[in-house]
């Protein structure tokens, strides 16, 4: 559906097969895990079995002397970072954290935590020598309870780490803690706010650990040369980050490591974080031969970067005629080992889709024995659309309200000021509640008695930054357009559409391909739903660039000035109406003068925002509590939605992943901090057994800041679905669910609990 | 090593011989010694169906068969579904459908895919998702996959009549 006047477009909105597809139906797509190189070692890494423990003392010797194995490092190979803060392009990051992450030094904070690495000739060797590795421990109380962390008297993960204060007075504590940050957001006065309300709801939420769970383990290849040129082969959702993450902890300068972005077999945030890298690296100098370490599929879950399971207190005050007044929220994230948690990001996404005139946010980022988190999809804006979102449902229950009509009634518009600040361009929030509310889903009576019908919305910033592309104009008409963000989704296809568009040549006569840092200028990650924005921008400023340079190979065939050749829809046209399309100067272009290439490069730091509603009909099984989803239907403002099929993947996609974090997934750790179910058998993700099919509805309200009105859907789909579901558990069985997961035994129990309440 | 044995397979409609140890996984075998790596490692514990390849008629998950067992079988991988060069009808559905994002599972949904319609060549919606559940997906929502799969059978039996 469209809101506005629909400018006319050739090839942006349609859905040409993409580029990557025939490599990726046959095989033949090389993921990390793919490569050979000649000589090339198997690495293996040693990890904690311990939470939270002293390391006393590593013993190698039996290791190194197995035959075949060939290196043997522990964190006395890692080079010592001293007290270092390097912006790494997702924020400022403690240097020391991330080494000790990589390698745990003294002390180990989470099970899974590396404590040595072996290079050998197979990886059953390196395996069998890590077993005769010996560690000893001297085990510390592991620190697992959010809560109970941030207490005075809990022990201590980080002796470094005092509380830094965002938006609030520093504490000018120098106590030892372990709450890293604690953020404050205040806007109005939410006293008055609250005394002006009519009603006011409040209620407590928790949500668990739950990981990206991308199909492909984390993974890296790495040549240490002699000329200490270092060559990495990984799977990544950032080339130059990855880059500098490796250059930093190795202490190399960032000119000295190349990294060769392979196919990522899926990321949603926890691929940006370098685990593996370094220690290929270094066990690569060791041996001066080529190594390549896998994780197993274990290990992802113990210790890569899931994201925080969370504590939130939230409280909404609104008029009797449905005027939300005012907002608080107190949440708590588990930061992990090391700080770092999105927290901020919560803080700022709490009450991001309503015109709140007065709130008050405040966020904890706690360390606690548990694997360092990381980003995953709109980070910190599921766990926080969970609470507000029930509360929103709650509001219209006692308000007698519909609420797709509450949630019109106080939409985030054009100008409105978020708690944290920032005034909103114009953005889609209105429109996507409103294509729920007209949808043939929303119209449609449901039936039954233990189903319900639930609605949610949700935001996600969307970010801008950095992207380079180069486009060559080939002598054939086609165009070769080389880029630095890693696909993971189809955006190959998604820049080359945009460049094609503005070329007004075929989608097909382009041939993007993704190359490694020394080959393109800086990109930053592949996240923060940026790429299609972002690197499609400086694809269109690319295009740009040809678009002139052919004017000026056409005024040279026509002996004429530049100014007068004018570049019309794919043709060149002369003074004197002389015309030629873009393949037909194409190949002239040898006789005509330099090469034609363009550059392009995007740098701004914000996007408009995204934001989508979600409706979903349950059923519920009354014996067993199981929640099965019966429809679903998807509202998300795409501001152009250049390829639909890959935004409509994107929507259905982030649903499920928001399904499976409402109802199955979390990380069941036992009191001394192991992970009891880090397979996928028992971490279970949905199936598609598990999901109907997942209505789609592209609203599309362009962001003004993108030259053809692109906003990033990658994230924000993920919001909405926990909040929907709990909502439509109450409309069903009438429990408020404050609990994810939401599975069968809590469902049971809190239906349970109401009969006996009755 | 003094412990490996020789296998002999027919892979992809060709003989293979190749040496392998009593440990190593028939996934291991078809990725490190045989260079088909379009089967792919998501879990090694027969969770995730990224590894799934035809044995001797029926799909299996190549992490749990161990090389030595596939000696005499036959066994048919991702790059042995269209020998020509040309894409079949499940793979140019998923093409069409846009039945992927990051790829990894492809190949695992098509081997699954190919052995549904061997089974069955005009599956409900019900039985597709039934026959795929054991193929996890963390990028599409499976929508498009299901689809793509309803598309394939159709295109398959329009082909053979």
């Amino acid at each position: 559906m469209s809101t506005a006047e629909k400018p006319s477009y050739k090839v942006i909105g349609t859905r040409p097969i993409r580029h990557d597809g025939v490599d990726k139906v046959t095989g033949r797509a090389l993921y990390g895990a793919d490569i050979k190189l000649s000589r090339m070692l198997y690495g293996a890494t040693v990890r904690s079995p311990h939470a939270h423990a002293k390391i006393v003392r590593i013993d190698t010797s039996q290791a190194e002397l197995m035959p075949g194995v060939r290196a043997v490092i522990t964190s006395e190979d890692v080079p010592e970072q001293g007290d270092r803060v390097v912006e790494l392009g997702e924020g400022a990051v403690n240097m020391r954290h991330l080494a000790a992450n990589v390698m745990a030094r003294e002390k180990v904070l989470y099970k899974g935590h590396v404590v040595a690495a072996v290079a050998a000739d197979d990886v059953h060797t390196a395996e069998e020598a890590c077993a005769r590795i010996e560690v000893e421990y001297e085990t510390l109380p592991p620190v697992l309870d959010l809560l109970k962390a941030m207490s005075a008297d809990a022990p201590i993960l980080n002796d470094d780490i005092r509380t830094e204060s965002i938006g609030s007075a520093p504490s000018g504590s120098d106590q030892q803690t372990n709450v890293a940050k604690h953020f404050m957001f205040e806007k109005g006065d939410i006293k008055q706010g609250f005394a002006d309300a009519d009603i006011i709801v409040e209620r407590t939420f928790d949500t668990a650990m739950v990981h990206q769970g991308y199909i492909e383990p984390h993974n890296a290849t790495a040549h240490w040369n002699a000329d200490d040129k270092i060559t990495v082969w990984m799977s990544t959702q950032g080339t130059f980050s990855a880059r500098q993450q490796t250059a930093e902890l190795l202490l190399m300068p960032v000119s000295s490591v190349k990294v060769v972005p392979m196919e990522i077999g899926g990321g949603f945030g926890g691929k940006i974080s370098v685990y593996l890298t370094p220690l290929a690296a270094l066990l690569s100098k060791k041996t001066g031969r080529p190594v390549k370490i896998l994780m197993s599929r274990t290990e992802v879950f113990e210790a890569t970067g899931p994201t925080p399971g969370s504590h939130m207190r939230v409280k909404l005050g609104a008029k009797s005629d449905g005027t939300l007044v005012a907002g608080e929220a107190w949440i708590a994230f588990e930061a992990g080992a090391y700080t770092g948690s999105p927290i901020g990001a919560a803080c700022m996404c709490v009450f991001a889709c309503y015109d709140l005139p007065n709130g008050q946010v405040e966020g904890f980022d706690v360390c606690v024995n548990k694997p360092r988190t990381n980003a995953y999809r709109a980070p910190g804006s599921t766990h926080v659309a969970m609470a507000t979102e029930t509360l929103v449902d709650e509001l219209c229950e006692k308000l007698k309200m519909d609420p797709t009509e509450f949630r019109i009634k106080n939409a985030a518009g054009e100008g409105t000021r978020r708690v944290d600040g920032p005034v909103y361009p114009r953005i889609g929030m209105v429109e996507t509640v409103e294509a729920i509310r007209d949808s043939e889903h929303y119209k449609t009576t449901l039936d039954g008695k233990f189903c319900g019908r639930g609605v949610a919305s949700g935001f996600w910033f969307n970010v801008g930054l950095k992207s380079s592309v180069s486009a060559t104009v080939n002598s054939d008409g086609t165009v070769a357009l080389v880029e630095g963000s890693t696909d993971i989704g189809g955006t190959r296809t998604s820049i080359a559409m945009q460049l094609a568009e503005t070329l007004g040549i075929a989608a097909e006569d382009v041939n993007p391909v993704v190359v490694d840092t020394d080959s393109i200028g800086y990109t930053d990650i592949t996240g923060g739903s940026r790429v299609t924005f972002s690197t499609g921008i400086a694809a269109i400023n690319a295009a740009i660039s040809i678009q002139e340079q052919m004017c000026q190979r056409a005024a040279i065939l026509w002996e004429t000035d530049a100014e007068n050749v004018r570049y019309e829809e794919g043709h060149l046209v002369g003074p004197s109406d002389q015309r030629l399309s873009f393949r037909e100067l194409a190949e002239k272009l040898r006789e005509l003068g330099d090469a034609v290439v363009g550059y392009g490069t995007s740098g701004s730091e914000t996007q408009g925002g995204a934001f989508g509603t979600h409706c979903v009909d349950v059923e519920i099984d009354p014996e067993l509590g199981k929640v099965q989803i019966l429809r679903y239907t998807i509202a998300q403002d795409a501001g152009t939605a250049i390829h639909p099929s890959y935004v409509e993947g994107q929507m259905q996609g982030g649903v499920v992943q928001g399904i499976g974090w409402a109802l199955n997934e979390e990380y069941w750790y036992d009191e001394q901090g192991e992970m009891h179910n880090p397979t996928f058998l028992d971490y279970r993700i949905p199936t598609c057994y598990d999901v109907p099919m997942i209505d789609t509805i592209i609203v599309e309200v362009p962001d003004p800041q993108h030259p053809y009105g692109v906003r990033g859907v990658g994230e924000v789909p993920i919001c909405p679905p926990p909040a929907a579901i709990a909502n439509a558990i109450y409309d069903a069985l009438g429990i408020r669910m404050t609990e994810l997961p939401m599975a069968p035994h809590r469902v049971l129990a809190a239906y349970l609990g109401r009969n006996t309440d009755d | 090593m003094s412990n490996k044995r020789v296998v002999t397979a027919t892979i992809n409609e060709e003989t293979a011989e190749f040496l392998c140890e009593p440990r190593q996984t028939l996934l291991e075998v078809l990725r490190d010694s045989l260079n088909l790596t379009g089967t792919k490692e998501g879990c090694s514990n027969g969770n995730c169906g990224a590894c799934t390849v035809i044995m001797n008629g029926h799909a299996v998950v190549s992490c749990l068969v161990l090389g030595v067992e596939a000696e005499g079988a036959e066994i048919q991988t991702i790059e042995g579904v269209s020998c020509d060069g040309s894409l079949n009808e499940v793979q140019s559905a998923f093409l069409e459908g846009a039945a992927l994002q990051c790829g990894i599972c492809t190949p695992g949904f098509i081997m699954q895919t190919e052995a549904l319609l061997a089974e069955k060549s005009n599956p409900t919606e019900d039985d597709i998702r039934f026959y795929l559940a054991g193929n996890l997906c963390r990028c599409t929502g499976y929508d498009k996959i299901v689809r793509a799969v309803m598309a394939a059978a159709e295109q398959r039996q329009v082909t053979t009549g």
